[in-house]
Formats: structure tokens, sequence, C-alpha cells
């Protein structure tokens, strides 16, 4: 009993822990720069002599990168839902799910390869005729590929949670088979859709490897998806992989910067969590 | 849609004449022969004959498990959306054949209402819960009109006119059944099946969904399943009476007009039905 009440009270202190540790790091940092330069800085240029600490580009990769994988996942990731909970017989239901969840699995560092050995190459340049292979158009679409299966299936949750009975109701005012879809089923799963959206959002932010790899590296505040970004978590991972000394302003900007995601990410799991309490109370 | 349509007006206008002349058993809007139905290899109904007389209400009476609920849904094709629901036989609505390849079931269903057992609004405004019908069907006159006409039909315009916009949800479990009724009406179809529309009723909300079918039988015909012989004596013209044969299999024992069920059944096991003797 006590052992088990230890092991539920570890994943809380380590949040807690985890929050502490940001903290203690960012509060210097905001002892060095203007909390509100951070944050509307249009310059960052944490390495080099004239020090920028301008968080603007950063975010605006990081926000880029993150609502271009959305535009590919979600509706793509909404039909496929749709197809498995409304149309597709049970036997390619129980072989695609699983399969979805296999591909939800696979390493991001796998797909930022597949970004700079196939989509760059093949797609992006040839197409849209970018001037390197690194471009935040093509960490999206790595990006969106990768949360397709994550949208489906908790789309795909929140359909086969409404009742039958709303079907067979629509189905006995002569409605076919996608106006139940889209008209019944769609509206009355929406806030378990939602979530579904919002969580996912909230996972492309976070995301770390195929930005790293694939984006290309360089803080650019910039509106064009096809020139080299950098995102918050990238520029986490190189900071903290390189060899910048504890305790200097560019030390601590990464915690900064990790404050700063931690606060999205926490906000839209937040949200997503009231979509789907919201959605568990509708036929109750 | 237009083909569909048109389709629905010449039904609509077909069955004029035969409403002016309905004088008792003559008119029969439905009628099942030979039925069998099946869920996969289960045969859930054996070999129902009975007809379904025009603006009278048809009750389905018998022991739970005895193929009601399958029967009834064997009459707008809803049987054949379950999991391996097929059927053998016939079916005939304005005699023609229901499952006849060139019938399309999704047009059928708007000419044969449906009321289930549970209440089962969408999740939407009461006022989009009939509307919702309507778009489907393309329909293309005054819809607050036609929502509120509908909604008096149901008797329950005056408790809700004031709170269109509300969600379904909101109402209580008798005026959802209403509701439902509402819908089922707004669309105009030629027969409504309810499926035990009270069991999950109370008593008072029971009595009001049983005078709204005595009134609505005035321009629909009604088959009602329900397990309460009462509710079948109080509101039915015609009453067939399944039981559960040896093989699990629903078939008819009688099929009569209520008042002869209730008085003087031909058969013992409708007697001792009625009677409460089992159930």
């Amino acid at each position: 009993m006590a052992f088990l009440f230890l092991c539920a009270v570890l994943s809380v202190v380590t949040t807690a822990g985890i929050v502490v540790v940001l903290l203690a790091e960012a509060i210097p940092f905001f002892t060095h720069v203007n909390i509100f330069d951070f944050l509307t800085g249009t310059e960052w240029r944490p390495l080099f002599a004239n020090k920028s600490f301008g968080a603007l580009p950063l975010l605006s990769a990081t926000a880029m990168i993150a609502l271009m994988a959305m535009a590919v996942a979600f509706p793509i990731g909404l039909l496929t839902s749709i197809y498995l909970s409304e149309y597709a017989p049970s036997w390619i239901r129980e072989t695609v799910k699983p399969a979805l969840e296999v591909l939800a699995g696979i390493p991001t560092v796998v797909y930022g390869f597949f970004v700079i050995s196939f989509i760059a190459p093949t797609i992006v340049r040839p197409i849209f005729h970018s001037e390197t292979i690194f471009t935040a158009l093509g960490a999206s679409l790595a990006m969106g590929i990768m949360l397709i299966p994550m949208v489906a299936s908790l789309s795909e949750d929140a359909m086969r949670a409404v009742p039958n009975g709303l079907r067979e109701g629509a189905y006995a005012l002569g409605a076919n088979r996608f106006q139940v879809s889209v008209k019944v089923v769609v509206p009355a799963a929406l806030s378990g859709i939602v979530a579904a959206g919002l969580l996912a959002l909230a996972r492309a932010i976070g995301e770390t490897m195929i930005v790293t790899i694939a984006a290309g590296g360089i803080p650019n505040l910039s509106g064009n998806p096809l020139e080299p970004m950098q995102a918050m978590t990238a520029y986490i991972m190189e900071v903290a992989s390189g060899d910048t000394a504890r305790g200097t302003v560019e030390y601590q900007s990464i915690f900064a910067i990790g404050m700063l995601l931690f606060i999205f990410t926490l906000g839209l799991n937040l949200i997503a969590r009231w979509f789907i309490g919201k959605f568990r109370e509708e036929y109750e | 849609m237009t083909t569909i349509t048109m389709r629905r007006i010449e039904a609509k206008f077909s069955q004029k004449p035969d409403n002016s002349m309905s004088n008792g058993s003559a008119s029969k809007v439905m009628e099942v022969r030979n039925l069998d139905a099946y869920y996969g290899n289960f045969r859930a109904i054996t070999d129902v004959n009975m007809p379904m007389r025009r603006n009278a209400v048809t009750a389905i009476i018998g022991p739970s498990g005895c193929g009601k609920s399958t029967l009834v849904r064997c009459l707008n094709r809803m049987h054949e959306l379950s999991a391996g629901g097929r059927i053998e036989g016939q079916i005939l609505f304005d005699g023609e054949d229901i499952n006849a390849p060139e019938v399309d079931p999704v047009e059928l269903r708007s000419r044969i209402g449906m009321v289930f057992q549970k209440p089962n609004p969408f999740p939407k405004s009461i006022y989009n819960n009939i509307a919702f019908g309507l778009k489907i069907n393309g329909f293309r006159g005054n819809m607050a009109e036609a929502v509120e006409g509908s909604l008096r039909k149901a008797a329950l315009w005056d408790e809700v006119k004031d709170r269109l916009k509300d969600s379904a949800l909101s109402l209580s479990g008798g005026q959802q059944q209403r509701l439902c009724i509402a819908r089922a009406i707004a669309i105009e179809p030629e027969v409504i099946l309810m499926d035990e529309p009270c069991s999950a009723l109370d008593p008072i909300a029971t009595l009001a969904i049983e005078d709204l079918i005595r009134e609505l039988k005035e321009q629909y015909s009604i088959v009602i399943v329900t397990h309460n012989m009462q509710q079948a004596a109080r509101v039915s013209d015609e009453t067939a009476f399944l039981m559960v044969g040896e093989d699990r299999s629903g078939y008819l024992v009688e099929f009569d007009s209520t008042e002869k069920m209730f008085t003087n059944p031909s058969h013992e096991q409708t007697e001792a039905y009625i009677t409460g003797r089992f159930s």
C-alpha cells in the first residue's frame, strides 16, 4: 500500500521538481534580461559578443511549424477517424487502429532523418524551390505525418463514445451514412475532437528532434516557411548539448525558454482536459 | 434528390384515395408475409404474417426476447444495420416490397418514421432536432412554421415555445420522447414505428404519449411495440401476440382486433399471457 502510494506520489513530486528547477534558473535569467524585452524582442543572438535575448524568432518558428503541422494532421486525422468509426468494417478497424498506434511509436529522430533524406530533397525543394533542404515546411510536413495517428486515434475514441441511439435516430429520419457521420456523430463528439487537436498541438509545440534535425537551427523571424528556422525546443537542444558554461546568461536562457514552453503546453493540456470533461457530461 | 422528392410526392398523393375509402380492414398500409429475421445464423423471428391497417394503431406484444423489436425494425429496414441483420420473406408497403433491389432504404426511412425505446434526441437545440430531418430531406418551405407545426402535433409546443434554442437534453424524459415523436412526424411519414416508446418514462409521461398516439392515428398509421398489455389495450386497434419458441426464435401466435384479443382470444397461450399467468 505505502509502496504504491509512493509510486503515485513520485510523478507529482517529479513535476513539482521540474517546475522548481525551471524557476530556479529562469528567475536569475530575468535579472539580466528584462522580461518584456524577452517576450517582444526580435533578435535572438545568445552566443555572439553583442548578446540579444528577444524570443520572438523562436516563438514564431515554433508557432509556425506547429500550426502548419496541424494543418496537415488535423484534417487527415479527422477524416481517418470518421472512416474508422463510421464506415470501416470491424476487421479493417481492428487492423488499422493498432497499426496507427505503431506509427505513433516511431522515434521522432527517424522522422527527422526522413525529412532530410526524403521529404526535403524530393518534395519541398523540387516543388517549392527552397534554397536549402532545411526548412520550416519540411519539418512541419513530417511533424504533421507524425501527429496523424494521435489525432485519428483520439477522435475515433470520441466518436465511438457517441451513443448508437443517436445514429439510429438519424438513420430513422432518412439520413444517409455521410449525413449521420458529419451532421450527428462529429458534432456530438466535437469536444473530444477539439481536445484531440489541442493535445496534438501541445505535442507539436514540445516536439524536439524533428525541428532540431530538419528545420535548420537558425533563429529567424520570418513568415516564409521555406527558410531555415530555429524552434524553441531546438534552441534548448543546441545549448544543452553544447559547451556553454553553467551559470552564464546564455545557459540560463534555455530555462527561460523551457518555462515558456512549459506554460504553453500546460495551458493547452488544461484546455483539452476541460473540453474532454465537457464532452463526458453531454449524454448524462 | 429531385427524383426522391417526386417519388415521395407521388406516394403521398397515391395514398389519398386509399384514405378516403378506408372502411375498416380493407386498407392495408403494410403487410408482413412469411417473415424470418436473422442475426448472423441466429433466427430471431420465424414465419410472421400480419397486416398493418392504415390510420390504425397496431400493437405488437409478447414476452422479452420474442422478437418484437426485431420485427418492428424490419419494417423500416433498420434491422439490416445491426450486425449480421438480414431477412427472408416479404414486407409490403403501399403494396410494394420494401426489400426490392430498386428501393433505397434511406428514402424508405423518410416515409416510415421511428421512435425508439430510450428517448434519443440529438445533442442540439430543440429547434434543430426538428429542423435536422427536414433539412436532410431537402425541405424548402418555412422552417420555423414546420418546426412549430410538428411540436404542436406532438403536444409539446406550449412547453417549449419559449426555449427553442435550449439543448434538447435539458428536457425531461417524457418531453424528450415527445420531441422524438415531433422529429419523426416533421418529415411527414405515412407510418410511425414505436419501439416501446414509454418503457423509460413515468406513468404521467406515459399517459401523455398514449393520448398523443390516439390523436396521431388520424393522420398516420402507427405500429407500437409494447410489453405493457394495458397499454396495448388502451391505444391499439389491432394486436399481434408473439411468443418465443423452443429454438429461442419468436413466432406469431395470434393477430386480431385488440378488442377480441383482450376479451376472447382464440389461443390458450394468448389468454395465459394477457391474464398475466406468465410474462
